[in-house]
């Protein structure tokens, strides 16, 4: 679906992109952060921490993290946080992405 | 065959300082932590973690200096909580963490005192102090981490428990109901009473932000998952099992009667701040009575020996 124009206030908004860091030392492995990322952007990973763990990792380079912070929130071990890279200006191409994710042509989203 | 003991070498305390700082100060929450302490020792799928980071977020928000700042805990999983914060923490004895708490905010009015402590502490052995604490209207920040069960002992049956809930004394199902926490809180005269999951931590902040912007005895409780000794027995599944049970079956309702706020096995329960009140606290009521009185009766006397 493709919007035929901006929309009028997109100037005084701005998409925020969050950088994720994972202390994967610290990873118990319980999969909250996984499971109950807004944007859906960590999956676990096959390899093992030192306490023999999966940790979580980002699934496309952060490029969805929106840095709401729910993932540092929910974990209880203090081994995930997000920190602001950015504030993006909104293009046509953002739209167009959203409008898909919510029409759930997204596989993340019909695969839940 | 000779044995060959490993040389024993002398203890290095600059090389077990350095690994103790070697994993501080990675997470911007660590100034908050002790160095050293993290890794905690919760399960992994426990949701002690996520109510302890609420909690530190509360305080970042307030902007409470940390010297303020008092976090008295009992015993139990939660007790722990006064091990890895880094401010002043007392670690009580089991059950009296609200007497102590009491003292503290009575000696020093200006200090934030919190009491963090779980289900087994605040309402099976200091059940008494808790309800006496809040009709005084103590002001204390009471925030009651609730899993249903005795953690640390070994998933023992606690007061908490609800009926037919199996816990390793009670194999066969529980024969008692559980306390309604939030209804007890309310009736003993708390001025604010809250409950959340450990699956609404942003509801979880802003509720003991609040409560620490109160003055008077406040009341949060958190429900969190407990998969070694009350998810096992129960079935209910991994820490994070239990969390997606717990985000099927709440059910936000702000401001409902406490009364119908029971949790039964296996059903919907309800979520929310359910009182948001107002009551003169301990310290306003004995200025009033007692110091004010017995400051005019001493100024009486001495105008009589004057005289």
């Amino acid at each position: 679906m493709k919007f035929w124009r901006l929309p009028l206030d997109a100037e005084a908004h701005s998409i925020p992109q969050g950088m994720v860091h994972i202390i994967e030392s610290r990873c118990k492995g319980c999969g909250f952060c996984i499971e109950f990322c807004p944007n859906g952007c960590l999956k676990q990973s096959k390899r093992f921490n030192v306490k023999g763990y999966h940790p979580p990792e980002l699934i496309f380079q952060a490029e969805d993290c929106v840095e709401c912070g729910l993932c540092s929130l929910i974990c209880p071990e203090f081994a995930i946080f997000t920190e602001l890279k950015e504030a993006k200006k909104i293009t046509e191409n953002d739209i167009e992405k959203v409008t898909t994710r919510y029409s759930r042509k997204d596989k993340r989203y019909t695969k839940r | 065959m000779k044995v060959r003991l490993r040389d024993i070498s002398q203890f290095d305390k600059e090389a077990a300082e350095t690994a103790i700082q070697k994993d501080h100060g990675l997470h911007p929450d660590d100034r908050f932590l002790k160095p050293g302490r993290i890794p905690h020792i919760w399960c992994p799928g426990c949701g002690l973690g996520v109510v302890l980071t609420t909690f530190i977020e509360a305080v970042r928000r307030n902007q409470i200096p940390i010297d303020k700042c008092v976090v008295v805990s009992g015993i139990g999983c939660t007790g722990r909580v006064a091990g890895y914060l880094d401010m002043d923490t007392y670690h009580t004895t089991h059950g009296r963490a609200i007497p102590f708490a009491t003292g503290l905010a009575l000696a020093n009015p200006e200090m934030s005192v919190t009491v963090f402590s779980g289900d087994g502490d605040l309402f099976a052995i200091g059940g008494n102090h808790l309800i006496h604490a809040a009709r005084r209207n103590v002001n204390l920040k009471v925030i009651c981490v609730n899993n249903f069960n005795f953690g640390m002992t070994g998933g023992q049956v606690a007061p908490t428990t609800p009926l037919e809930a199996r816990t390793s004394t009670t194999p066969t199902g529980n024969a008692e109901p559980g306390f309604n926490l939030p209804y007890l809180a309310h009736a003993a005269g708390a001025i604010y009473v809250a409950r959340w999951t450990t699956f609404h931590p942003r509801q979880l902040v802003h509720s003991i932000s609040q409560a620490l912007n109160k003055k008077g005895f406040t009341f949060v409780e958190a429900i969190a998952p407990c998969p070694t000794g009350y998810g096992r027995p129960n079935k209910l599944g991994s820490g994070l099992e239990e969390m997606r049970f717990y985000r099927d079956m709440s059910e936000i309702r702000n401001g409902a009667d406490p009364k119908l706020a029971e949790i039964k096995l296996r059903q919907r329960f309800i979520v929310g701040t359910f009182l948001d009140s107002e009551r003169p606290d301990f310290l306003e009521n004995y200025d009033k009575n007692v110091v004010s009185r017995v400051k005019s009766k001493q100024k009486v006397k001495e105008k009589g020996k004057a005289a």
